[in-house]
């Protein structure tokens, strides 16, 4: 990046950290005895403690979600479209935190982090965790930080299943959820996707059972492949069909299994650079806590009784080219709302970019999601 | 803010901590009104930018098309459900009355009178489909597809079992004249009823 920042950007971040000693009890039935949290914050806290907004990750996000690490960084966090000031979530009337789940590999406790009992790292024995895993151990964070309820918990994708899950099981810790890209739980399709990306990841010669630090190397192919399919998931065909359509790299056709189109050569692009910020354990164990998410199973699979104790007013957001979690799986969400007689909106953002549309400067969706979040602001401002 | 006359009198019609569903709800006008009151709910509109605004005045909405139903809500789950100034421009405003008393314990519906005498004169004598202050189209682009006159919105009602139970008649700057209260069908322009399931 230049020397300098743009104007509304947060700025330079330095990512703070929680270490808490309290073993945590997870949905699996084990127990992490001690762990950590890697967190960034933007804006401030005000004396009240009541303009805190908690921001969830997806898949593959982290804690970095706005603004730079260094001068030298290239790209600003994952989410800088819709964080900073003037932005969506605009960090002049808001204090944003943004862990990065348990089960991380970019800092936070995780397979890729050292088991204090042991010595060594976790690797495939770092437990599964879940989305109500994560819930609880944000909520030990937001304790940490005196945030007694948050104005708002956002989330897209993953990080939106997470948000709902907030409101379902802390109900009296969240004023506003906002529910974007998100579903009440995965399809059989989406399942499959993910048992097709850890096959990949498994059958990789080097992967070791999971112990390939041990051995000193990564499974490369295997993460990269998965990247690469759930990529695909992640774009529509009009978004692929506009940015590369069938060009080729070298002008014309040359008869052999090299990468020839431009989808093959961003493919596989993707791969790589995804390799080189991941960790496959990670990735196996996210995937796993999409797969296991379903908070109406404890109600007889009864989204609405789930819902029930929602407090929060709700936002609900969709893009129509979106097929990994179509505007149908959002209105799964909205109408368990709609049935519990809750406060709830939802709006369908046309969109051709697929799934990724969530971390996209879409017009018409920032500025529904600015309105919206105006309004929290003038419920925290009085 | 004041609000538009049809709003006044459907929002005079609705006692405090109702819960309503609003039909194309607009910039959500109404529902922001009724929230003074207490009353709960939820507006629909499918226009991105009366949406926005809706969401901007802190008024639960929901993107929606009228024409595919309310099947997302449950029988009888609203004490009222509103739809002003809308019913003729569905596709189908039979079926859309039938849903709006499925899940409406009450109906609050407004539209323009067709049978308004201007509408006749340029009908029955001018041999023209009628321009007017509340129907400002041209045949050929308006939205307003299934134009009804007071007779037959109550023709309706008696078919499917609803009755009335309430009905306003006004002119279009919003006033109830002696013409009106005499003759509603040919000097009202603007008609809203409240109607209920089952004989009264």
């Amino acid at each position: 990046m230049s020397d300098s920042l743009p104007a509304d950007s947060v700025g330079l971040v330095i990512p703070s950290h929680l270490h808490v000693e309290t073993p945590l009890d997870l949905e699996c039935g084990r127990t992490l005895p001690q762990f950590d949290l890697i967190y960034e914050t933007y804006g401030q806290l005000n004396t009240d403690k009541s303009n805190a907004v908690l921001i969830c990750h997806a898949l593959s996000g982290d804690h970095h979600a706005a603004g730079f690490n260094s001068l030298e960084e290239r790209k600003p966090g994952w989410w800088d479209s819709a964080i900073g000031p003037g932005k969506a979530i605009d960090t002049n009337h808001f204090f944003v935190v943004c862990p990065n789940n348990l089960g991380g590999c970019k800092g936070s406790s995780g397979p890729n982090t050292i088991n204090p009992e042991t010595g060594k790292l976790y690797g495939p024995d770092f437990p599964i965790v879940t989305v109500t895993d994560w819930v609880k151990s944000q909520a030990i964070l937001a304790d940490s930080l005196g945030i007694q309820k948050w104005a708002a918990v956002v989330g897209g994708s993953l990080g939106g299943m997470q948000a709902l899950h907030w409101a379902i099981s802390l109900p009296e810790r969240v004023a506003h959820v906002l529910v974007i890209a998100a579903a009440p739980k995965l399809s059989a399709q989406n399942i499959a996707f993910n048992e097709v990306a850890r096959t990949a990841i498994k059958s990789d010669p080097e992967f070791h059972q999971g112990r390939y630090q041990e051995f000193n190397t990564v499974p490369r192919q295997g993460l990269g492949l998965a990247r690469m399919l759930g990529h695909i998931t992640y774009l529509s065909d009009e978004a692929m069909g506009e940015k590369f359509g069938r060009e080729l790299r070298s002008g014309k056709i040359q008869y052999g299994y090299d990468v020839e189109f431009q989808i093959e050569s961003y493919l596989r692009y993707q791969s790589i650079s995804f390799v080189e910020r991941f960790d496959a354990n990670t990735y196996l164990l996210m995937t796993k806590a999409l797969d296991y998410f379903d908070p109406a199973k404890e109600f007889n699979d009864d989204l609405t009784q789930a819902v029930k104790a929602i407090q929060a007013k709700s936002l609900i957001i969709s893009f129509t080219s979106d097929w990994r979690f179509s505007p149908l799986r959002s209105l799964e969400i909205v109408n368990a709302l709609l049935s519990a007689g809750k406060s709830v909106s939802y709006a369908e953002i046309e969109a051709t970019q697929g799934h990724d549309a969530f971390l996209m400067p879409i017009p018409r969706y920032m500025e529904i999601f600015a309105s919206y979040m105006q309004q929290v602001a003038k419920e925290v401002n009085g | 803010m004041t609000l538009r006359v049809d709003l006044q009198i459907i929002s005079d019609w609705i006692p405090d901590n109702a819960h309503v569903l609003d039909l194309g709800c607009g910039n959500g006008a109404l529902l922001k009104h009724l929230q003074q009151r207490n009353v709960t709910g939820y507006g629909l509109e499918i226009d991105n930018s009366k949406f926005t605004e809706c969401i901007h005045s802190g008024v639960n909405v929901i993107q929606a098309d009228l024409d595919v139903g309310l099947g997302q809500f449950a029988d009888q789950s609203f004490d009222f459900v509103i739809l002003s100034q809308t019913l003729q421009a569905v596709k189908r405003p039979d079926f859309l009355l039938r849903e709006i008393m499925r899940v409406g314990k009450q109906g609050i519906i407004g539209f323009p009178n067709f049978g308004h005498w201007q509408c006749r004169v340029q009908l029955g004598l001018g041999g023209k489909m009628p321009v007017s202050k509340n129907l400002p189209n041209a045949w050929f682009d308006t939205p307003n597809i299934h134009l009804c006159t007071l007779k037959d919105f109550e023709k309706i009602c008696d078919q499917y079992g609803f009755s009335v139970v309430n009905r306003s008649v006004v002119n279009h700057e919003h006033k109830d004249t002696l013409g009106i209260r005499l003759l509603p069908n040919l000097f009202g322009q603007i008609a809203v009823y409240l109607i209920h399931n089952g004989k009264s």
